[in-house]
């Protein structure tokens, strides 16, 4: 074990010898320190990946500034805005360009005979914007007659794998996949999506007087973003930048859905869990130590001494079930996305950061009980038995 | 006459406050020599085990003073005085206190791992003390695979790996049974005892009181008694 620890001094190889080698409470402090990471960080992870499809759209169409109807919550939800504001908002002064976006859900009618669901977007026909990266085929396809481009993503198979040429059947119009295209994120509510024009998405889905889904607005400068949205928010509608709209989505799922309270909830009770299973163990550690704690305050250790000790023992134990946590947590989600291609889940920094931060509390905690009894003890007391 | 290893002047140590205070130790004046093995006898509750703690320099006392080699230990700041134990003061604790989870060389090199000593250099020490007391086989055991007696000769020698110039034992005999008690002061006797240092141990054990240069006898808190032929003797 000198041979794995070189450089440690060897008052911090005593105290990593006391814990490592007390194997039943090393395991239970690992146990649950490890069980709290990943608790932690699989809930936060499933928000990051619920929040992160929610706003799938925004993220894949990548527009500057989105111009929607007040009430718009989500962009899963559609309030249709009529023709002439496109017309007022491209003239606003500092708006480069400005197209309409359609987006929809139709029933598709595959080529098995099986109905599928399906998300149905519609772009500019004149500039394409907010198009995806096509995987095989060629863009300008998208203008033949009956032409999709169906995505590629986690949804894919449910239009039963398709190919260039597969056709299928939507209100009962011919469609034709014409490319196969991959996104950046994939929808939050596991169905399939199709691109196309806007003007063909109007003409197989029905529509209400108003067709517009969303204005894309690009900007001149970065400069000219805030009198944008004030002249349309003047008009009467509301334009919200990219990260904007990302955010007020967020919001909606985390304060009108219960889904970010339910996430917060269980996310405390796994860190309430970790804090009392190693502060419980840890704290009964110290004090089955506690005589041998007090022989060495005898001998002549110091109290500082003693404090290295326990806050390397925390903070050692704290870190690998730390490491084993994020491991767990990163395996499960890899073998939950094998079997569940909607698995919606994502380990961002942040939710690691989160992670840490809550283990560093248990860990400070959990030595800071610790601490807090050693110093207390009287060498005296060894004396006096 | 040997050179003067401790001085204590005047120790007084009471616990608790008015109906409730004890008077543990009351103004004992002795002074121990290097050379020297010094018993502390006396019954349960008679204050021994308070009067080695403050001249050990791990109780302060009411009043009174405790010199060792000069150096007035309860002057001290409590960092200079646990230095001041870690080199100069060697303990042999009643339980012995080995950690279960070190093994045997590990828990002798505990003093020299205090004073900073390189690892491997502190365990090849502790190997060899434990040569000096028989048990260099043993070095790679946990404590709790060794008996009564061995665990005891562990814990000499931890207590005298620094080279310390005063040694404690605090009732080293009472876990063993007669002759391995015996063979234990012996043993230290033979082996640990020499001009440079100062041995002082509280005992109830009457078989090894042949070993003592000196007995010193606690009652009361008092010290009642002292056999001084042995020193005379040297």
């Amino acid at each position: 074990m000198s041979q794995l620890l070189p450089k440690m001094p060897g008052i911090l190889k005593i105290a990593y010898k006391l814990l490592v080698n007390d194997t039943a409470k090393f395991s239970a402090l690992l146990i649950g320190i490890t069980f709290a990471v990943f608790l932690m960080i699989e809930m936060t992870s499933l928000f990051s990946g619920i929040i992160s499809r929610a706003s799938a759209n925004v993220v894949n169409i990548g527009a500057s500034i989105w111009v929607m109807d007040p009430s718009i919550q989500t962009v899963a939800n559609t309030i249709p805005l009529p023709d002439y504001v496109q017309d007022e908002v491209r003239s606003i002064t500092g708006v480069k360009y400005a197209v309409p976006l359609y987006s929809g859900a139709a029933l598709l009618k595959l080529s098995s005979g099986t109905y599928q669901a399906a998300n149905i977007i519609g772009l500019d026909d004149t500039s394409l914007f907010g198009r995806p990266e096509l995987l095989s085929g060629k863009i300008e396809d998208i203008f033949a007659e009956n032409a999709f481009i169906a995505i590629n993503d986690s949804e894919f198979s449910k239009l039963e794998n398709p190919k260039i040429g597969t056709e299928f059947e939507l209100n009962e119009h011919r469609g034709v996949i014409v490319g196969i295209a991959h996104v950046a994120s994939s929808g939050l509510f596991g169905v399939p999506t199709l691109y196309t024009t806007y003007n063909r998405a109007l003409q197989y889905i029905p529509n209400s007087r108003f067709t517009i889904s969303y204005l894309l607005v690009e900007p001149k400068t970065l400069a000219d973003i805030p009198i944008i949205k004030q002249q349309i928010t003047k008009a009467g509608y509301l334009a919200l930048t990219k990260d904007e709209f990302i955010a007020k989505i967020s919001n909606f799922y985390i304060y009108h859905t219960g889904i970010g309270t339910n996430i917060l909830i269980m996310t405390v009770i796994s860190f309430i869990l970790g804090l009392s299973i190693s502060g419980q163990t840890f704290y009964t550690f110290i004090l089955e130590n506690m005589e041998k704690f007090g022989a060495l305050k005898a001998i002549g250790a110091k109290g500082r001494v003693l404090i290295y000790m326990i806050l390397f023992q925390a903070s050692f134990v704290a870190l690998t079930g730390y490491g084993l946590g994020v491991g767990l947590c990163s395996f499960m989600i890899w073998m939950a996305r094998l079997y569940l291609p909607d698995y919606a889940a994502i380990v961002t920094y942040t939710n690691l950061a989160l992670a840490f931060f809550m283990v560093v509390v248990i860990a400070a905690s959990s030595s800071y009980i610790g601490v807090r009894k050693v110093l207390t003890i009287e060498p005296f007391d060894i004396f006096r038995g | 006459m040997p050179n003067i290893a401790i001085t204590a002047t005047g120790l007084t140590k009471w616990f608790g406050e008015g109906d409730n205070k004890t008077n543990a130790v009351q103004d004992v004046n002795f002074d121990a020599y290097f050379g020297e093995m010094l018993y502390v006898v006396g019954p349960s509750g008679s204050g021994k085990t308070t009067m080695l703690s403050m001249i050990s320099g791990i109780l302060r006392p009411n009043s009174g003073s405790v010199k060792i080699e000069d150096t007035d230990i309860w002057n001290l700041s409590t960092d200079d005085l646990a230095d001041f134990r870690l080199h100069k003061i060697g303990f042999v604790f009643q339980d012995y206190h080995l950690f279960p989870r070190l093994t045997t060389a590990e828990n002798v090199a505990i003093p020299l791992i205090l004073q900073y000593h390189d690892w491997d250099e502190s365990i090849s020490e502790a190997e060899r003390h434990l040569d000096i007391v028989g048990l260099k086989a043993r070095a790679d055991l946990p404590p709790v695979k060794l008996s009564g007696g061995e665990q005891q000769r562990v814990a000499i020698a931890r207590a005298i790996i620094s080279s310390p110039d005063i040694l404690i034992l605090d009732e080293p005999t009472a876990s063993l049974d007669g002759d391995t008690g015996r063979n234990i002061i012996s043993f230290i006797r033979q082996n640990v005892m020499n001009d440079k240092r100062c041995i002082i141990i509280i005992t109830h054990d009457s078989r090894i009181y042949e070993f003592a240069d000196r007995i010193m006898k606690m009652e009361d808190g008092k010290l009642t008694n002292i056999k001084q032929e042995n020193l005379d003797a040297q």
